[in-house]
């Protein structure tokens, strides 16, 4: 936020805040242990309103839930800031001390009256005021959001227009009040941590701006670095289609299954020229490879490699196991892959690898080894040794005067999804995780959940029943890219014209051959959330075959389509499997 | 900002302190704190089953129960606050008694085999609970009696909680042969962590068991498989599927496992996750107690996902 790239607020603040706001966010199945934080705040009696085009499971344990229409986030933030500052309850004194342009901000605003934003979102206008009312008026509130908020061609923008409302309110930089992405997976915000962005350097240190940090590590490392930003995945994807980039070399993830419009980056992947992947298991994009190096999982059979978490928290990994056969730590085999392409970095530790990069990063100066064990983690920034890290950031913008740069109000416009919805394709299918898979299986898949239902169309029981679907009959998804087979389940959290999919059962069913591959130009995140599809009972004979397909597997139980391993076979095949390809 | 400051900033004022005599001796605690903090801040051990760290006191075992000077009763020292003046006495021959009595009565009737303190605590306080007679059979029907619907007693044999193991899934087992009814398990699922309410005590008196609704199997209740309730079973009642199965096969051998404090490679919460290892397979996942992330909590990922890292045929 304001150029710190990390939320704002630690989950203790969760807990002791006063108003909570999940938006784009099912916590409660997709971030369970923070959502233990969000129930504590809840039963200590402050307000948490849920925005979400679905009533999830969060949702129920509401004050108020704001059921938007997919991609309209933008549109409803404008709404509840203008109606905020119509109110007269926005924190004159901070939007004076702390922000810039604000006045441009206020007159962006003129068309999100009350009613408008009801017309464009579909949330009732006096849902939208008890909203605004309430988040203003609260003397500690902390927004979180997820991919529901960044899955969207506006990714950037739709985050731009939250962070607003903090500004407005001056809920940012103290305790208890603060802005903050919850992390999908468990190493996200430390990849940004680590540099592994194409626009900075370790430490969120600008690659172009900051000509400070890159002669520092030019110094260190006797290099000249490159002065451009490099590509993002969506930009690198844009170049294979371009002819412009040939070669790739994957580490610990499956593009193959997990990139919006799956044909078309499977068509991409399959052209290259040359392509390596690194991973700890067997995946999709792993069969496509020309070389594939076995690696140890980091977070059990490597010792001492870091996650970051959600509260900025850096945290030390270790080894319980020895990894298998000749699988090998992941930075052991990119120094071999360096000395071989005729560049020896020695062999480094992982703590050595660490104390490098403290000594180039200064928001993580303080961490030591030791430190991070002892206490458990430590939040960033941590400069000095003596430094126990930082519980929320930007405590500067309420210093007398203000330090360093006052935070920018941005005018973000609302533009509708690309995926449009039209007589074709009249209903909205938006994808997100359940409780116990995730991302593409290849992991979750492997473990017998006693909840796993495989993959399924969710349906409110008003769109099934005009469709002539019964729960359970297998249906035909389509969309103006692919289509999918699924059976039908029914969620009466969902509402007409809003379907759900998940994309945890890409060998059974690829949802990701339905999605869109629009990205936000500022970010370069695909379109996830609003895909336009129909639904048609699936053929007979396609049904059949599905009926045969569940009958030749293992009496489990499990209707036809329901989970298996992430590649179709027993876990333990697929595990030893990665033996042999370790051995061979 | 430093956690202090910021604290400092939230308006959070400085704990008072209170002062009291264990044993005699004279002792300082945070005002909140209870009798049985006070005695660990002596080096009094003190007997716990139903106590858990991370849980509010339910006492509804007794056997921490101390003699407080002027109150009629003993009073449990898990839950009972200090007061300033308190005279508590913790190896009186009315707290003895008391404690061997409750060892007692719990042994005789519930499977404590794998209760870790079991042992200690009967031989520190000389607890006879063979003296009640051999253990009754296994009551299959002890899920569904009503209240009134008991055959008398003959005194012959010890009437006990038995009943089948519930093996209805594949992550953990349920043995309520070895419920003390401590409760733990109902408030890890319920308000104070998982907010689930998969579980409660149904019945009454000596009926009283753990159920979930309508004794539902697992799969057919509202679990999510969090194992919360694992986490917080005192005397092993509750168990992962793979330490289950390696006690029936002879080979759970805890002298041979190593603990490893590691992060959960799913979602980006980072819940700190200790994984219990033997002959280089994880057989059980925990967090500590003491982790502020998760309090000992975890989701069915973090808890039971950890399959893709085994060699072993699933």
């Amino acid at each position: 936020m304001f150029g710190a790239g990390g939320g704002t607020s630690s989950y203790r603040e969760v807990e002791e805040t006063d108003l909570l706001i999940l938006w784009g966010s099912n916590a409660r199945e997709t971030h369970p242990i923070f959502f233990h934080h969000v129930l504590k705040a809840v039963h200590r009696g402050a307000q948490l309103y849920v925005v979400d085009p679905r009533r999830t499971s969060s949702a129920q344990w509401a004050d108020g839930w704001l059921g938007l229409d997919v991609g309209t986030d933008i549109a409803l933030a404008n709404t509840i800031a203008r109606e905020i500052i119509d109110a007269g309850l926005c924190n004159e004194t901070f939007i004076r001390r702390a922000t810039d342009g604000f006045e441009a901000f206020r007159s962006s605003l003129e068309r999100w009256t009350l009613q408008e934003g009801q017309r464009v979102t579909g949330v009732p206008a006096q849902t939208i005021r008890q909203l605004a009312h309430a988040y203003a008026r609260a003397d500690r509130a902390i927004i979180c959001w997820t991919l529901g908020v960044t899955e969207h061609v506006t990714a950037v923008d739709n985050v731009l227009a939250i962070i607003n409302l903090a500004l407005l309110t001056g809920h940012v930089g103290r305790f208890g009040s603060g802005v903050n992405p919850l992390r999908g997976q468990n190493n996200v915000q430390g990849g940004g941590d680590m540099g592994a962005i194409p626009n900075m350097l370790p430490g969120f240190q600008d690659v172009q701006d900051d000509l400070d940090a890159r002669a520092a590590f030019e110094a260190s490392w006797g290099v000249e670095l490159p002065a451009e930003r490099g590509w993002h995945l969506s930009q690198m994807f844009e170049a294979m289609e371009r002819g412009e980039l040939r070669t790739l070399y994957v580490l610990g993830e499956n593009p193959a299954q997990s990139e919006a419009d799956s044909a078309k980056a499977l068509q991409l992947l399959e052209g290259l020229d040359f392509l390596v992947v690194q991973d700890i298991l067997m995946t999709k994009t792993c069969e496509l490879a020309d070389v594939v190096l076995p690696s140890s999982a980091s977070w059990c059979e490597a010792d001492g490699g870091t996650v970051t978490n959600s509260e900025r928290r850096v945290q030390l990994l270790r080894k319980a196991l020895d990894p298998p056969g000749l699988a090998r730590d992941d930075h052991w085999i990119i120094c071999e892959l360096a000395r071989r392409l005729g560049h020896d970095w020695g062999e480094p530790t992982l703590e050595e690898i660490w104390d490098e990069l403290r000594s180039l990063s200064p928001m993580h100066r303080g961490m030591s080894w030791a430190r991070l064990e002892a206490l458990g983690g430590i939040q960033w920034p941590c400069e000095s040794e003596d430094d126990p890290g930082s519980l929320f950031l930007h405590g500067r913008l309420w210093a007398d005067p203000v330090e360093g740069r006052r935070a920018p109000f941005s005018v973000t416009e609302w533009v509708a999804p690309i995926d449009e919805l039209d007589e074709q394709f009249p209903i909205r299918l938006t994808t997100g995780r359940r409780l116990d898979s995730y991302n593409t299986g290849v992991q979750s898949n492997r473990y017998s959940s006693p909840l796993r239902r495989g993959e399924t169309l969710d349906l409110c029981p008003e769109d099934a029943s005009r469709l002539g679907l019964q729960p359970g009959e297998l249906a035909r998804v389509i969309s103006r890219r692919g289509s999918v087979e699924a059976p039908v389940r029914l969620d009466p959290g969902l509402r007409p014209g809003l379907a759900f999919m998940t994309l945890h059962f890409p060998d059974e069913v690829d949802v990701n051959a339905l999605t869109i591959d629009a990205t936000d130009p500022k970010s370069g995140t695909a379109e996830f959330k609003a895909t336009a599809i129909r639904v048609e009972k699936a053929e007979p004979q396609a049904q059949a075959e599905e009926t045969l397909a569940g009958e030749a597997r293992p009496a489990d139980g499990r209707p036809a389509g329901e989970a298996r391993p992430a590649d179709g076979r027993p876990a333990g095949e697929a595990r030893g499997a990665r033996r042999e390809e370790v051995h061979a | 900002m430093l956690v202090t400051d910021a604290l400092r900033a939230s308006g959070e004022p400085a704990p008072r302190m209170v002062t009291l005599k264990v044993d005699g001796r004279s002792v300082e605690v945070q005002e909140g704190s209870t009798i049985l903090q006070a005695c660990e801040k002596l080096g009094i051990d003190t007997p716990t089953l139903c106590f858990g760290p991370t849980l509010k006191p339910a006492n509804v075992c007794r056997v921490c129960v101390v003699e407080l000077k002027g109150a009629r009763t003993l009073v449990p020292a898990c839950s009972r606050q200090v007061e300033a003046d308190m005279e508590i006495l913790t190896d009186s021959p009315r707290v003895r008694l008391s404690r061997k009595m409750v060892i007692e009565l719990l042994a005789s009737s519930v499977d404590l085999s794998i209760t870790p303190e079991a042992k200690e605590y009967a031989r520190l306080y000389d607890a006879h609970p063979e003296r009640f007679g051999p253990p009754s059979l296994p009551d299959p029907e002890r899920e569904r009696r009503r209240a009134g619907h008991h055959e008398r007693p003959d005194g012959l044999t010890a009437a006990t909680v038995q009943t089948p193991s519930k093996v209805d899934n594949e992550l953990y087992v349920r043995d309520y042969s070895k419920c003390i009814l401590c409760y733990k398990c109902v408030d890890a699922c319920g308000e104070q962590y998982q907010n689930t309410f998969a579980i409660t005590v149904a019945g009454r008196g000596f009926d009283a068991h753990i159920s979930t609704e309508y004794a539902n199997p697992l799969p057919e209740s509202a679990c999510v498989y969090c194992g919360n309730c694992i986490a917080v079973c005192p005397t092993g009642a509750l168990m992962f599927r793979t330490e289950h199965e390696l006690r029936q096969a002879g080979s759970w051998d805890e002298s041979r496992q190593r603990e490893t404090e590691t992060v959960c490679p799913y979602c980006g919460v980072g819940c700190s996750l200790t994984l219990h290892v033997q002959d280089n397979e994880i057989v059980k996942v925990t967090s500590p107690d003491d982790h502020d992330i998760t309090r000992g909590n975890l989701c069915i990922k973090g808890r039971f996902g950890f399959q893709h890292v085994s060699t072993k045929e699933s």
